[in-house]
């Protein structure tokens, strides 16, 4: 256990209630249903109080001369209120603390605030991006005028600047809240931001020889409560409120950062991160978020290929397992980004065709100290955990080009990699009898395979992946495949098939439940029970600094 | 609550039914023979007569997009059309301005903007819903077609449709 | 070789022409002309104008214009034909294929087949003007009338959808119920003719007046006019019982629009959904056409001689044949315009009125019917 916090009692719209020591009173209202507007707080950044959105009305209780609280007739201590409203994201809960709400003074100064943040706004919600999800329409809204009073002219400021290569600004609609510049500072260690200007001309600006191009730029987007700051790569792109917004988690490292993707009849738009403590916080890296765009891309494989013509799933598959059959000995080189389902359907086809020797392609990269681990490969632990791999990955891609170079290993099956990345030339490829691959996107290795099979990229399927901390994570289907790709898990149980091994797997549940049954560390799991936020499952103190 | 409606008490010849089946006969009977006579004023001949000049101001014929006085295309591209039309028959691909346009202020406007004609209803939830007051329902009625392609009104149909409609928004007038 | 020439033939030629004239040279254009009839008739009682476009298309061959002959839209039943044939001719996937494609052929053949012992004429070429004279004649055509429930029930069964399947549920009770009443109503004619051969009760008719307008043979009598409070009670009962069997409105319970979409044919399209159609006008052709015989005197002229197997080969015979002829269908008209003019004027029944309409009042009714003219034969010489 850890230590206990104390509680402590605090009247929210005349109601006592209960919250540990250090709570802010904007949370605790927030957790008693009473939510306050704000612009400037978030949670995982430091507090400067600069929005005075969150303004209530607050006191303490009154003290007897010997410092006692006076009890009124229900026992509870009476309050004495401060004349004037409080900023509640600065302040934390003390004992016997009353707060109200929606006091007519507390609406008053979120219509005074809402009226004052609006004066210089160029009220341009048909063309900007944060329409939709942008707190200033909202609030307006809940606590605003319908009308405005102002008659001078508004203060223009600079828009459609690029402050980065991501992300653009625009100045007239920014409410100088200042999120960004304390997430550059505070989170991304890349202190680029400020104001510049004063009063009613104060904007956003890099330093002057900086510009705002930190990997994790695109994260001050997301905070930006407004249409400030805006994705270059977004902008216009399509209304937020047409994307359909589903849970997964990111592909491109070890980490597994949780986000939403967003799409619209078939096509992704953006990704955005989810918030999960255990993981990612509520960030992600730009390089991460706007690598998608390959699930649309021109080499992407569209239809099952056998000595490079294309033909129907069925034939492509018999004709597979044929030459897989017929080829002698075979070596299986799978991916660390293929999901645990489908790693476990590998290792079951592996067994089914003989295959003797098998790993997966390691990626390391140098890690950023923020959320990008050394481990660029999003599964390794679940490569591990489900014999695809060695303890360490790539160790026996050696034996296999070995093995291949000397006409020992005359076939491979190679489910999602690119072999020339794993150290095969050309020659090496030529070498080899059979070949029978699955890829998204077309590659050497699919030119030269006998059969290539197109896969679902990670927007378009469903499974689970195990990332370096050991936690297991899902992944969420937001789009079909294009063209005639299949769920790689499909693709693998029609391989199981024709190999001539009996199943009875028709959905991913059915894999996840026979993967349960074999692997222990599975045991007693399914898809549902892992969560939007995973679970742990391996006892690993890996950090991502490591 | 149980509420009972009491039946009239009728007489022997109404409850007999043919009395009351012989003069309804009689009123269809006269109808016809007032039809036949030409006494009765009968709907528009539509082909021949059309009532185009008849049409009042509030009219919802074919959904248009319109300019304004500086011939700059209303429509920010905002997709709220898209959003609320009912039968989606509106398609709209949003693009940016270029920065060298006079208009650059306004940084958005439709790439393509389709409206299917086949699918729409006029029922002019995208006019009201429009805050640039870009799309209008105006006169046209007859839209016809060879094929379902023919019924889909790309943007340059639209505009030609929908012609100049000055005043109302100064919102991107900058001095204003 | 003998038995070649034992065999008819001039009867069976002249039986397949009588056929062919009758259906294809009038009952099927009639069917067509009713429906046209139907629309044009319904759009004046309610003040619209109906179906006056469709011209014969002969701007097809280089006219300027469709030709319109005086009321517009007389080329509106070959439009609506061509299109019946032209559409699709869809089956939808979860439907009994077999009794599916039957149900059509068995709602038109019934129809049809009741036409063969109707005499639509006298002697004309030297023929009598009836396909089959029968001795049973009316109840042949009871008997294949009733066959037509079936085409219905099957079509609803076989669509295996709700609202088709209600409708032929409610279509075989009506029927049953109906064919009651329609059967004991015209026991007191055939009381009073005496004889089962229609031929015979034309003969009767032209003899002793028509039933229904007993003065047409140029005198009175009190017997005849005793008589005629049965036949007319006889006349209603039957022709209300026509209403609903030939499931025309008010008693167009199974397939009625405002409860049941289309009722037995919703899911049928094309031309099989048109047999239905003219299965059902030819179905009221029939239906009037026994009325006609039955009530009305058949072919009936009053007053013009009448033709005898020699004169029907002379001119003025021919022309008096074909007058007669005219006469029949003449007769059948009125009787469908009637029967259009009531569904324009009529709401629908409930089904529950329906059912008691036909067994608490129409069947007692019937039967005590029977009773009053066996008295007044019995009675009055």
């Amino acid at each position: 256990m850890s230590t206990e916090v104390p509680l402590l009692n605090v009247q929210i719209d005349g109601v006592w209630l209960q919250f540990p020591k250090g709570t802010k009173v904007i949370d605790a209202c927030q957790q008693a249903g009473k939510f306050i507007p704000r612009y400037c707080y978030h949670p995982k950044l430091s507090i400067p109080g600069n929005c005075r959105m969150c303004l209530i009305e607050m006191g303490m209780p009154k003290m007897t001369p010997d410092r006692k609280p006076v009890l009124g007739p229900d026992g509870k201590p009476e309050i004495g209120w401060i004349p004037r409203p409080q900023i509640s994201c600065a302040q934390d809960v003390a004992e016997g603390m009353g707060v109200r709400t929606d006091s007519p003074m507390v609406k008053e100064c979120r219509q005074g605030v809402m009226e004052f943040l609006l004066i210089n706004h160029p009220l341009d919600c048909p063309i900007c991006d944060q329409a939709g999800e942008c707190r200033l329409q909202e609030f307006s809204v809940e606590y605003g005028n319908a009308h405005s009073r102002f008659l001078e002219r508004k203060v223009k400021k600079p828009k459609n600047v690029e402050l980065g290569p991501r992300v653009t600004l625009d100045a007239e609609r920014c409410v100088l809240c200042s999120r960004c510049i304390r997430f550059m500072k505070e989170v991304a260690n890349d202190d680029v931001l400020g104001f510049v200007d004063r009063g009613g001309f104060s904007t956003i600006a890099c330093h002057p020889d900086k510009t705002l191009e930190s990997n994790y730029s695109l994260n001050t987007v997301d905070i930006c409560p407004v249409g400030a700051l805006t994705s270059t790569d977004f902008r216009f792109k399509m209304r937020v409120w047409f994307l359909k917004e589903t849970k997964s988690i990111d592909v491109n490292d070890g980490l597994g950062c949780n986000i939403l993707i967003g799409s619209r009849e078939g096509q992704i738009y953006r990704i955005t991160p989810r918030e999960n403590n255990d993981v990612n916080g509520n960030w992600i890296p730009d390089s991460h978020r706007l690598n998608f765009k390959y699930l649309r891309a021109e080499e992407r494989l569209l239809q099952p290929t056998v000595e490079g013509k294309q033909t129907s799933w069925s034939d492509a598959v018999s004709a597979a397992v044929t030459k897989l059959k017929s080829a002698g000995k075979l070596a299986l080189v799978a991916s660390a980004r293929l999901t645990n389902e489908e790693l476990y359907l590998a290792k079951r086809l592996a067994t089914a065709l003989n295959v003797t020797i098998q790993d997966v392609l390691p990626r390391t990269g140098e890690p950023d100290g923020i959320l990008i681990p050394a481990d660029r490969n999003p599964n390794t632990s679940g490569a591990r955990l489900l014999g695809a791999t060695g303890e360490t990955p790539g160790a026996r891609l050696k034996d296999i080009l070995a093995g291949v170079r000397n006409g020992s290993i005359t076939g491979i099956l190679c489910l999602g990699e690119d072999l020339l990345d794993c150290g095969f030339t050309h020659d090496d490829l030529a070498k080899l009898k059979v070949i029978v691959v699955t890829s998204i996107l077309a590659n050497p290795t699919t030119a030269a395979a006998h059969v290539a099979l197109p896969g679902a990229g990670f927007a378009e399927k469903r499974g689970s992946m195990i990332n370096i901390r050991g936690r297991l994570q899902r992944l969420n289907k937001a789009v079909e495949p294009l063209g005639e790709a299949r769920d790689d898990w499909e693709i693998l149980t029609d391989l199981l098939a024709a190999a001539g091994c009996v199943h009875s797997l028709h959905s991913i549940e059915d894999v996840f439940r026979a993967m349960s049954q074999d692997v222990p560390e599975f045991a007693g799991l399914n898809l549902g029970k892992i969560g939007d936020l995973g679970l742990q499952l391996l006892n690993k103190p890996e950090t991502v600094t490591a | 609550m149980a509420y009972t409606v009491r039946r009239p008490n009728l007489t022997f010849w109404e409850k007999l039914y043919l009395p009351n089946i012989v003069a309804g006969l009689a009123i269809t009977f006269n109808h016809l023979k007032k039809m036949l006579k030409g006494e009765t004023k009968v709907v528009m001949q539509y082909p021949e007569e059309k009532w185009d000049a008849q049409l009042p101001e509030y009219y919802r014929g074919a959904p248009t997009l319109v300019t304004d006085e500086h011939g700059r295309e209303r429509c920010v591209s905002c997709q709220l059309c898209e959003f609320i039309c009912p039968p989606r028959a509106i398609k709209i691909t949003p693009g940016s301005l270029p920065t060298d346009s006079k208009f650059a202020k306004v940084e958005k406007a439709p790439q393509a903007f389709d409206i299917d004609m086949s699918r729409c209803i006029y029922c002019g939830l995208c006019e009201e819903v429009c805050p640039e007051q870009a799309i209008y329902l105006r006169k046209d009625y007859a839209v016809t077609g060879e094929s379902r392609a023919d019924m889909v009104h790309h943007k340059a149909k639209l505009y030609e449709l929908g012609g100049s409609m000055p005043g109302l928004v100064h919102k991107w007038n900058p001095d204003k | 070789m003998d038995f070649l020439n034992d065999i008819p033939w001039m009867l069976i030629a002249a039986s397949i022409a009588k056929t062919l004239f009758l259906i294809f040279g009038v009952v099927l254009p009639i069917v067509s002309y009713t429906v046209y009839a139907e629309r044009r008739v319904s759009a004046l009682i309610q003040d619209r104008l109906g179906p006056n476009r469709t011209g014969f298309p002969i701007s097809l061959f280089g006219f300027e214009k469709d030709l319109q002959l005086f009321l517009g839209g007389l080329g509106q039943p070959i439009a609506d034909a061509v299109k019946f044939l032209l559409k699709e001719e869809f089956t939808p996937a979860h439907v009994n294929k077999f009794y599916f494609w039957l149900a059509p052929v068995l709602a038109m053949v019934p129809a049809l087949s009741t036409l063969a012992v109707l005499p639509f004429g006298n002697y004309l070429f030297g023929q009598k003007m009836v396909v089959a004279d029968v001795n049973v004649g009316i109840l042949y055509v009871f008997a294949i009338a009733s066959i037509g429930v079936y085409g219905i029930v099957l079509a609803g069964w076989s669509s295996n959808s709700k609202y088709p399947f209600l409708g032929s549920i409610r279509a075989s009770s009506q029927m049953i119920s109906y064919e009651l009443s329609l059967g004991l109503s015209a026991v007191p004619v055939l009381l009073i003719i005496g004889n089962l051969n229609l031929s015979q009760a034309i003969q009767y008719q032209i003899e002793n007046g028509w039933l229904l307008l007993p003065f047409t043979d140029g005198n009175l009598t009190l017997r005849e006019l005793l008589l005629w409070i049965p036949v007319l009670i006889s006349f209603i009962i039957f022709t209300i019982s026509m209403f609903a069997e030939t499931n025309r409105l008010p008693f167009d319970l199974p397939e009625s629009e405002t409860e049941l979409v289309a009722g037995y044919h919703t899911e049928y399209s094309a031309m099989k959904f048109a047999l239905f159609f003219l299965g059902e006008y030819a179905a009221m052709i029939a239906g009037s056409s026994v009325i006609v015989v039955l009530f009305l005197g058949g072919w009936h002229i009053p007053f013009l001689p009448i033709n005898t197997l020699e004169s029907s080969t002379t001119p003025a015979g021919i022309a008096l044949g074909f007058l007669h002829i005219t006469a029949f269908f003449a007769k059948v008209v009125g009787i469908l315009l009637f029967f259009i003019w009531v569904r324009w004027t009529l709401p629908r029944f409930r089904f529950d009125q329906l059912m008691k309409l036909g067994w608490l009042y129409l069947f007692e009714i019937a039967l005590v019917n029977i009773f009053i003219t066996a008295a007044i034969l019995a009675l009055v010489k």
